[in-house]
């Protein structure tokens, strides 16, 4: 046998190992492709299909026409812009002092992040519905500590469904950036300082600009879970808030128009896409689903 | 106190005294963080209707209500086994696509690894819509095996990632010394890659079974009828009004996270030292 052939054997059996290798990741790949991509697609025709069984655009038209969806789109993204710099706010602060700890202390600290992380949505929600009522501890404490005399509306409003999904998002933030920050080589810092940089020029300089790869991933992150969001939203709004997943569920629960939900269901995904997409130009999306660690 | 608070904090020589406000400002969000959920624990052990803090009489009247209604008990009971039957799909599916993906290196692995991220980056209401449709014609609405399949396929970016990300830190040499040796593949996965990557495929698994025991979306709308779930019940009765027993139902869903949680840190702890 001479080499070529030999060669090209090899090559064949090592492409061959590789496709076995792939097919390796089939059952997974199957079960998505039937449970979600091909559902998904399914909807995706629904949404182009009128009342009277034909193609239209009936369901976009009707989007663009009423004034009620307007409202909804805007709901949906003042709460995802609220909630992302809310989160930015409250988050970098704190992943700034963890990220400043001796170990141990840090991975204690880090314990109050990550407790919330993994607690139910559903008994978070709960627990600021409780919280926050007209005879909840929010109101009362207030009250005995004379902040306000009369019981407050803080809860079924746009204020108490902020409160509940900031309160939600923020590991999602605050891991990224602390990831980020943790990678920071603090010497950069001391050269920054030798340099003749007070603490404010060489935080703003040196350490900020360094942590914005993380802190951009995770806002990108909460904004995007921002606009698919549906239990908080449908729990601690009350039904003041109304968002388009809200409006989705709304469209099937109550009135079974699969067209109207799956236009809606449509639009959400196209943006969800586009952001992440556009994202992607920017920076390395693994980042994001890794938690920005490094 | 003094000179702790004149003292350096970091590498530009900021003192302690003027991070003060640092220092404040991160105890007080770490404390909004942890006890909104944690106050739902004294409170489930009050006696009123009204959820009280702290409570007035103790009493465990509300656990008494959740233990004695078949309904719960029903819901409990389908949230378990779902919980447990996605694990045990999730996990072994998405370590052999993450050991797949890994070892293969042909051209469409990106494609594929994308592919396993949808659940992640599509809206879960979408899921939860499309599962309902497909499930109608499937004839599988309302089963076990359906809400199975649906949270198998939420659990498995987080599976795919966690062993994906162990076998990133894996030297594949490894297996292959032990095929130079004879052993074929499987063989080779199993005493030899498996091994070292088990606390990963661990935490997989614990996640796989959060991500369905805590999951409401989908189970609104695919779960019900004989097998409705215990975060079902939850948000149908959280849209109604305050009932004292979903604190009762919190604590216990808390202990089920904090369990996890627990199991998870101690094989991460674990994973240290073998490097």
């Amino acid at each position: 046998m001479d080499a070529a052939a030999n060669r090209a054997g090899l090559r064949f059996d090592d492409r061959l190992e590789r496709l076995k290798l792939f097919g390796l990741a089939s059952p997974a790949i199957l079960l998505i492709l039937a449970i979600l991509v091909i559902p998904v697609g399914w909807l995706f025709h629904v949404s182009f299909i009128g009342a009277d069984g034909n193609f239209s655009l009936e369901n976009y038209e009707r989007m663009l026409a009423r004034k009620s969806y307007a409202r909804i789109f805007r709901t949906t993204f003042e709460v995802g812009f609220l909630t992302t710099g809310l989160c930015v706010l409250i988050g970098y602060p704190l992943a700034y002092f963890i990220s400043g700890l001796p170990g141990r202390l840090a991975n204690l600290c880090l314990i109050t992040v990550l407790l919330p992380f993994w607690t139910s949505l559903l008994v978070r929600t709960y627990a600021w519905l409780v919280l926050l009522q007209k005879r909840g501890l929010v109101n009362d404490w207030a009250i005995s500590l004379g902040l306000w005399d009369e019981p407050i509306k803080i809860v079924h409003n746009m204020t108490g469904n902020l409160i509940g999904m900031v309160h939600i998002m923020l590991p999602f933030l605050i891991l990224p950036v602390y990831g980020a920050m943790r990678s920071i080589d603090r010497d950069y810092m001391k050269a920054a300082a030798n340099l003749g940089a007070g603490p404010n020029r060489a935080f703003w300089t040196v350490f900020f600009p360094l942590t914005l790869p993380g802190l951009f991933a995770g806002s990108l992150m909460v904004f995007i879970l921002c606009l698919g969001f549906f239990v908080t939203p449908a729990v601690l709004g009350g039904g003041k808030v109304i968002m388009v997943s809200m409006k989705i569920v709304s469209n099937i629960e109550l009135f079974v128009n699969w067209g109207a939900a799956s236009a809606l269901g449509v639009v959400l995904l196209v943006l969800t896409m586009l952001i992440l997409w556009i994202a992607s130009r920017f920076l390395n999306l693994e980042r994001i689903t890794a938690g920005g660690g490094n | 106190m003094l000179r702790w608070l004149r003292s350096p904090a970091t590498e530009t020589q900021v003192t302690h005294g003027r991070r003060l406000w640092l220092y404040a400002l991160s105890a007080v969000i770490m404390v909004l963080l942890v006890t909104p959920t944690l106050i739902v624990v004294p409170m489930s052990f009050s006696d009123s209707q009204y959820l009280e803090f702290p409570p007035t009489v103790w009493s465990t009247r509300w656990y008494g209500h959740y233990f004695g209604s078949s309904e719960w008990m029903l819901a409990t009971r389908t949230s378990f086994k779902v919980a447990f039957l996605t694990m045990l799909t999730a996990t072994p599916v998405g370590v052999l696509a993450a050991y797949g993906l890994h070892a293969s290196g042909v051209r469409f692995v990106r494609l594929a690894f994308v592919l396993m991220l949808t659940p992640m980056m599509v809206p879960v209401v979408l899921v939860a819509i499309g599962a309902f449709y497909a499930y109608v014609r499937l004839n599988i609405l309302y089963t076990v095996t359906g809400l199975v399949l649906a949270h198998t396929v939420l659990a498995l970016p987080l599976v795919v990632i966690v062993t994906g990300a162990a076998l990133k830190g894996y030297d594949m040499a490894q297996e292959r010394a032990a095929r130079g040796l004879g052993a074929p593949r499987w063989k080779a996965f199993l005493t030899v890659t498996l091994p070292q990557i088990r606390f990963a495929v661990v935490t997989g698994a614990l996640l796989a079974f959060l991500t369905s025991f805590d999951e409401v979306v989908v189970a609104m709308f695919v779960s019900g009828g004989d097998n409705p779930t215990l975060t079902r019940n939850m948000f149908n009765a959280l849209r109604d009004q305050i009932d004292p027993t979903i604190a009762s139902i919190s604590t216990i869903m808390i202990l089920v996270t904090t369990l996890m949680m627990v199991l998870v840190q101690l094989f991460g702890q674990r994973r240290r030292p073998s490097g």
